[in-house]
């Protein structure tokens, strides 16, 4: 039986996922991928012609609101979460990897 | 002092009376939660401190006749923000996470002055049904220890049944408050979608989750379920339906006289161990007993919720844990080169593989060349199984059957397997895709562990369940039978 997920598809999944993955890692993940896309196929037993897909179940429709910006007064709080923070900003890594400097 | 078996109304007859004091009660709680914890496993962080402060806050003031939770220790589910104490869904990516807000309903909790005493272990991003994706321990079955809690809200199910704490709160996107709840034989409500706030609720499956108690009895249920419901304008799905007070239908005069039943017949069908088909089919004859018609209805395309609802809740869960990128909160890995680097070592090394399979599954099923095949599929298939319920409630006051097919399986069973993993879901998940309530009340043994019967009923007619799980409880000595963990229990 042809496979329903092959290797290649997995790793560019998890491209699309910002995820990567060891060779074992692969070797694991593949079949089970393919397992339950195997059960995800069984959803083309059922008959939804002219069936609409529900996304949302909420009772309330169209809700509107005035779209002002809140001062929360925490930004000292929220970098504390920040894994790198200096002088009141996140700190991140160079964007550009410096071996493309060379 | 033995709280274990008392409920929230002579708890709070006892704080009125002064017969105990709330901080006695709230230092008794972290007592009894230490010498009992180290066999359940139920908290990760406890948040004693600031307890006993508010304990004594509210013990200056005195606990008023109407202020039915005042005082009372509660549990908090992992994923539910807390201001000022860790959070951290039980992933390795959220290990330092200290919320800077509220969530809605810990609000509502703070304003009806319940006092938190932890936050309770969990799933990994409450994806799981035995609380073994945890990232940081195991959580035990309060009735047998080589048991799992079941999950993915199994360290508030455990708290509770162990006679930790007498409220605790989960979230449910497929179960994950009925199925821990029936594993260890305490009550649990996911409520209609749109009846509580998920605000500050660590979003998984946004269009599923819903933030509901646990408790020992029906009416502490109900009781706390009025206090946590209603809109709130930080969640534009929430309902502006009026709350009920759930609980004050709950007394002698309750009867489910004249009710229709429906026992739809795949709740029964192969999988569903004996002793759990066993102990619903006495509950009908409970039901019977009291006055109700119990009839066998059909929901034909029962089976077919859990892959719909692994593709709809992975697709959902693929796009909320994209926030998760190691830049503003959360683990960042180290020994990077560049940002992509940031975004992928961060979350390859953040997350544990089952929050893995879910975003992989999640991003193919919406992904180029497979969206109508899988997500779009799912999501009519959802509308098919929406039908099937509207149906059957059409002239049923509610539905009756199993939650889980099996009592608590053993620790480390299922949790090699994914599919095996995924249809212990089988009974609960639909009731998510349709955004019915569902309610989990204790209906039986099996082995010596709980068996649990679900109720599922109309949108927004939790009361109905309520009244229809009061009614049992009065008939039935299920609830009262507690575990015996050594020490004071």
């Amino acid at each position: 039986m042809a496979d329903r997920i092959t290797r290649e598809q997995v790793q560019h999944v998890a491209g699309l996922a910002k995820l990567e993955f060891t060779d074992t890692q692969l070797d694991a993940f593949t079949p089970q991928l393919d397992d339950i896309i195997g059960l995800f196929e069984t959803l083309s037993e059922v008959d939804t012609e002219g069936v609409e897909a529900t996304t949302n179940v909420s009772d309330q429709l169209n809700v509107m609101r005035e779209d002002v910006a809140e001062d929360w007064g925490q930004s000292a709080a929220l970098l504390d979460n920040a894994p790198d923070a200096e002088r009141g900003y996140i700190k991140v890594p160079a964007i550009i990897d410096e071996s493309e400097d060379d | 002092m033995n709280y274990f078996d008392k409920d929230l109304a002579s708890l709070h007859d006892d704080l009125v009376n002064k017969k105990m004091s709330v901080r006695e009660l709230t230092q008794e709680t972290f007592a009894n939660v230490k010498a009992t914890d180290p066999k359940i496993g139920a908290f990760l962080t406890l948040n004693e401190d600031a307890a006993l402060k508010q304990a004594d806050a509210i013990d200056a003031e005195g606990v008023a006749a109407d202020d039915p939770l005042a005082g009372i220790a509660i549990g908090v589910k992992d994923n539910i923000v807390t201001k000022g104490l860790k959070t951290t869904a039980s992933s390795k990516i959220l290990a330092n996470f200290t919320p800077v807000y509220d969530a809605t309903v810990v609000e509502k909790l703070t304003a009806a002055k319940t006092i938190t005493i932890g936050k309770t272990n969990m799933d990994e991003f409450a994806m799981g049904g035995s609380t073994e994706t945890s990232a940081f321990q195991t959580t035990k079955n309060a009735w047998d220890q080589t048991k799992v809690p079941g999950g993915s809200s199994g360290g508030s199910a455990a708290a509770v049944a162990s006679g930790q704490v007498p409220v605790a709160f989960g979230s449910d996107t497929g179960g994950s408050i009925r199925q821990p709840s029936s594993f260890n034989g305490i009550v649990g409500m996911k409520p209609t979608y749109g009846r509580v706030s998920r605000w500050g609720l660590i979003a998984f499956g946004s269009s599923l989750d819903q933030i509901g108690p646990m408790t020992r009895t029906v009416k502490d249920n109900a009781t706390v379920l009025s206090a946590i419901a209603g809109h709130d304008k930080h969640d534009l799905t929430s309902s502006d339906k009026a709350v009920p007070d759930f609980a004050a239908g709950l007394n002698e005069g309750t009867s489910v006289k004249g009710m229709r039943i429906g026992l739809p017949k795949e709740f029964l069908a192969e999988g569903v161990d004996d002793d759990v088909r066993n102990a619903i089919l006495a509950a009908a004859d409970t039901y019977r007993q009291l006055g109700a018609t119990v009839d066998e209805v059909s929901l034909p395309h029962n089976k077919y919720g859990v892959a719909a609802y692994y593709i709809i809740a992975s697709s959902e869960a693929s796009s909320n844990l994209q926030r998760f990128d190691g830049i503003r909160y959360g683990y960042r890995a180290q020994d990077v080169k560049n940002l992509e680097d940031v975004y992928v070592k961060s979350r390859s090394e953040g997350f544990g593989d089952e929050v893995k399979r879910r975003i992989m599954l999640g991003t193919f099923s919406l992904s180029a060349g497979f969206y109508d095949a899988y997500f779009l599929k799912a999501a009519k298939v959802r509308t098919v199984i929406m039908n099937d319920f509207k149906a059957v409630l059409k002239d049923h006051d509610f539905i009756m059957g199993p939650v889980a097919p099996t009592p608590a399986f053993g620790l480390g069973d299922e949790l090699m397997d994914p599919i095996t993993m995924y249809m212990n879901d089988v009974l609960t998940i639909p009731v998510n895709l349709a955004g019915l309530p569902g309610l989990a009340v204790p209906a039986g043994f099996s082995n010596n562990l709980p068996v649990g019967m679900q109720l599922i009923g109309r949108p927004f007619d939790e009361g109905t369940l309520y009244k229809a799980g009061y009614a049992f409880e009065q008939n039935t000595d299920f609830h009262s039978q507690l575990p015996k963990l050594g020490g004071q229990n």
